[in-house]
């Protein structure tokens, strides 16, 4: 993958978050390893470690996964503790993957990872097929509205490359993933010790007529993920310059949630409701005709509105839902169980509030995807479905929808830490 | 509907904004750390961005060695001239003088560790409650797992098991007294898309990066500059060659490449075909295995 960098092609590149999961020894750091790799992104001084580093131990071959062990914790305990972010790059696009470990107790991470990818790899050794690690992470997948997944089918050399087996772990993960939400599902047959179908076409599997990994991650249409629909922009601060040229300057600047605003367009402003037009946007010292998610900037208004950090510029005609009582899906983070009853800080767009956990409806057995209507106790890792009571009405959309405003994050108000995420239904 | 697609540094640079801006919001005294390289010039400039047309809402603090190349302190220098932010200096010195750190001896001494010292003591002694920091995950393998938003204890400490979860775009900067943040905007930028946007965005940069002549020695397979901060071998010859540096540093742990890249297509384009990382230009970074880790828990940038 020879190329050399223009000085305009780069402008051209577009930018794809994904994340993989995938269970102990299945072969995820070597696929990973493979794609840093065979994109250049590994340095010579990064090759030259990690041979040390396995001749050291007594490895046989050069092995890839040194290159994703991070902390010297993790190399003693021979673990991964914590997502570990990625970037290599193609002359199409720039990727970021965020690998998280496949151990069971580490849902926490996959779902960290996956608040934020475009698409979600997930492996599946040829020889073992869809077992329970499998479910789960199409789950996390399907809950954290992930737009595109792919199913690597790993160690296809280990099966002597037979359709069969493909077609096979491609059927059982149909069956079961045709009661969860995703919208976009592929399935490529691969090894990623020898390269087959990661970056090059494989020869040894002539039936497969699909396209490659690399080919699919570059290709992948992403254009759509950001919700094309409802304009949502939450004010993250105001900007007044205090300066005489700029002397009545009043901005809003913030980031779009979705959608695009263009000047000229009638909006309200949660939570009070006032209506107004959009003055300008201004991004640096170029005004804009109109700003996209999930483009930053800063929003002028016609009138004189009472709008400060916390508010969200929506469009006049549209609604948002609002209300006090929420029901949400929440993924625990925190060693400390949720406690029924008990108050917490939450952080939702740009809002902090306090709320509380007025009841547990169900846990998720992320195994079975059963819902569990005896057992409540949400601890570390678990999914659960809840509804809270916040201390000032929330305006947001169902995360179903919308990824930002229908997200949130639950703190502990005694260490401040995150200990939960929270997904409105 | 109309395509709409925004490259990955448009997508980047929103990013560090919004991240920039939080920092604003959520806390009372922030401070941008400011070495006089790349980094965090295309920091300062996304900040910027971000607060344009007021002026940026907190000062630069650079952390001196004393050991620094005389064209880095003139490029800040005008930078904070041209610019008007507000420039907070504090010295390693300092620090060697009141006791507070100890200078290293031999040939390859460096003051590049003992900034650790000083960086906790402004902090305190500035009541800084997040200090931004220019680092990339790119860098190195125990910057891969860091956050954007990253907790210090009250001793200025990273535990690297402790750590929040960041999901979506909700960062949590809340804290107890005595405790701070550092936070790192520019996060998810490798170092070709720092270069790409200096190209992009016509950001100014100390000739440093630009090749030159100078006088440089070898060391352990690395050319280094001759300064007075160093001390030579006899062994050691002292020639003049074509160089630049792809980072910049502490004069006496920053090695430079031979190159003749004069502007910024030709750095582009050697970046591009460079088979070794940056850091690989850093003597810090080859101390041991997990040098950086070491360095991070104890509180460097």
């Amino acid at each position: 993958m020879e190329h050399e960098i223009t000085n305009s092609a780069y402008l051209d590149m577009e930018l794809l978050r994904f994340t993989t999961a995938g269970s102990v020894d299945d072969g995820k750091s070597t696929l990973i390893g493979r794609l840093l790799y065979d994109s250049k992104a590994i340095f010579q001084d990064q090759m030259e470690a990690i041979e040390r580093a396995s001749i050291k131990k007594g490895e046989e071959h050069v092995n890839l996964a040194l290159l994703t062990d991070g902390l010297r914790a993790e190399r003693e305990q021979g673990i991964t503790i914590d997502v570990a972010y990625r970037y290599f790059h193609t002359p199409k696009r720039k990727f970021i993957i965020a690998d998280t470990p496949g151990h069971i107790q580490y849902t926490r991470n996959m779902v960290t990872g996956a608040s934020t990818a475009n698409a979600a790899l997930i492996l599946v050794d040829a020889r073992h097929g869809v077992i329970e690690q499998t479910v789960r992470h199409a789950y996390i997948a399907s809950l954290l509205r992930i737009p595109h997944v792919i199913v690597c089918v790993n160690k296809m050399d280990l099966v002597d490359f037979k359709q069969e087996v493909f077609d096979g772990i491609q059927h059982r993960f149909l069956e079961f993933s045709n009661h969860l939400d995703l919208h976009d599902v592929r399935f490529i047959p691969i090894s990623a010790l020898l390269g087959d179908n990661v970056v090059d076409r494989s020869k040894n599997m002539d039936w497969y007529q699909g396209p490659t990994l690399m080919y699919l991650l570059e290709n992948l249409y992403i254009s759509n993920d950001y919700n094309q629909l409802d304009a949502r922009f939450p004010v993250q601060q105001v900007i007044r310059p205090m300066l005489s040229e700029f002397h009545d300057y009043r901005g809003y600047a913030g980031r779009m949630a979705s959608g695009t605003f263009k000047v000229g367009d009638k909006v309200k402003v949660m939570p009070s409701g006032f209506t107004s037009t959009i003055k300008g946007i201004d991004f640096w010292t170029e005004p804009m005709d109109s700003l996209t998610a999930p483009q930053s900037g800063t929003i002028l208004l016609e009138d004189d509105l009472d709008v400060s950090r916390g508010c969200m510029i929506i469009p006049a005609e549209n609604g948002i839902k609002q209300g006090q009582d929420i029901e949400l899906m929440v993924c625990w983070l925190s060693d400390k169980p949720m406690i029924p009853g008990g108050k917490y800080a939450l952080k939702h767009t740009t809002n902090e509030l306090r709320c509380m956990i007025k009841e547990v409806k169900y846990k998720v057995d992320i195994n079975t995807l059963d819902k569990n209507y005896e057992s409540k106790n949400i601890g570390l890792n678990d999914i659960g479905c809840i509804e809270i009571r916040t201390t000032k009405p929330l305006f947001y959309d169902s995360y179903r929808q919308n990824r930002i405003t229908g997200s949130l994050i639950i703190i502990d108000e005694a260490t401040n830490v995150t200990v939960g995420a929270g997904m409105i239904i | 509907m109309s395509k709409f697609l925004m490259n990955h540094l448009r997508e980047l640079e929103s990013e560090s904004i919004y991240v920039i801006r939080e920092v604003v919001s959520q806390f009372e005294n922030p401070a941008m750390l400011f070495s006089g390289g790349k980094d965090s010039i295309i920091m300062y400039h996304l900040a910027r961005k971000a607060f344009y047309p007021a002026k940026v809402p907190f000062p630069l603090l650079h952390i001196d060695t004393g050991h620094n190349f005389q064209e880095t302190l003139d490029f800040r220098d005008w930078l904070v001239e041209e610019t008007g932010v507000q420039l907070i200096v504090k010295y390693v010195q300092d620090s060697i003088d009141k006791g507070r750190a100890a200078e290293e001896t031999g040939y390859n001494a460096s003051r590049n560790k003992l900034q650790t010292v000083t960086l906790l003591d402004a902090i305190e002694e500035l009541k800084v409650d997040c200090a931004m920091g220019g680092g990339r995950r790119d860098e190195e393998k125990a910057r891969a797992k860091e956050r954007f938003f990253s907790h210090r204890d009250e001793f200025g400490q990273w535990d690297p098991k402790n750590q929040r979860p960041e999901l979506w775009n909700l960062f949590n900067g809340k804290k107890n007294i005595g405790e701070h943040f550092r936070v790192f905007p520019i996060s998810n930028w490798t170092e070709m898309d720092v270069w790409q946007y200096i190209l992009l965005e016509n950001i100014a940069i100390p000739n440093l990066y630009f090749s030159h002549e100078r006088e440089v020695f070898l060391r352990d397979g690395m050319l280094y500059a001759k300064t007075p901060f160093i001390k030579n071998k006899d062994s050691e010859i002292i020639e003049k060659r074509i160089v630049r540096f792809r980072t910049i540093g502490d004069a006496t742990c920053t090695g430079a490449i031979e190159s003749k890249a004069e502007n910024l297509e030709d750095i582009i384009r050697e970046v591009a075909a460079t088979r070794v990382t940056e850091r690989g230009g850093r003597a810090d970074d080859k101390r041991s295995e997990a040098a950086m880790e070491d360095r991070k828990i104890e509180g460097y940038f």
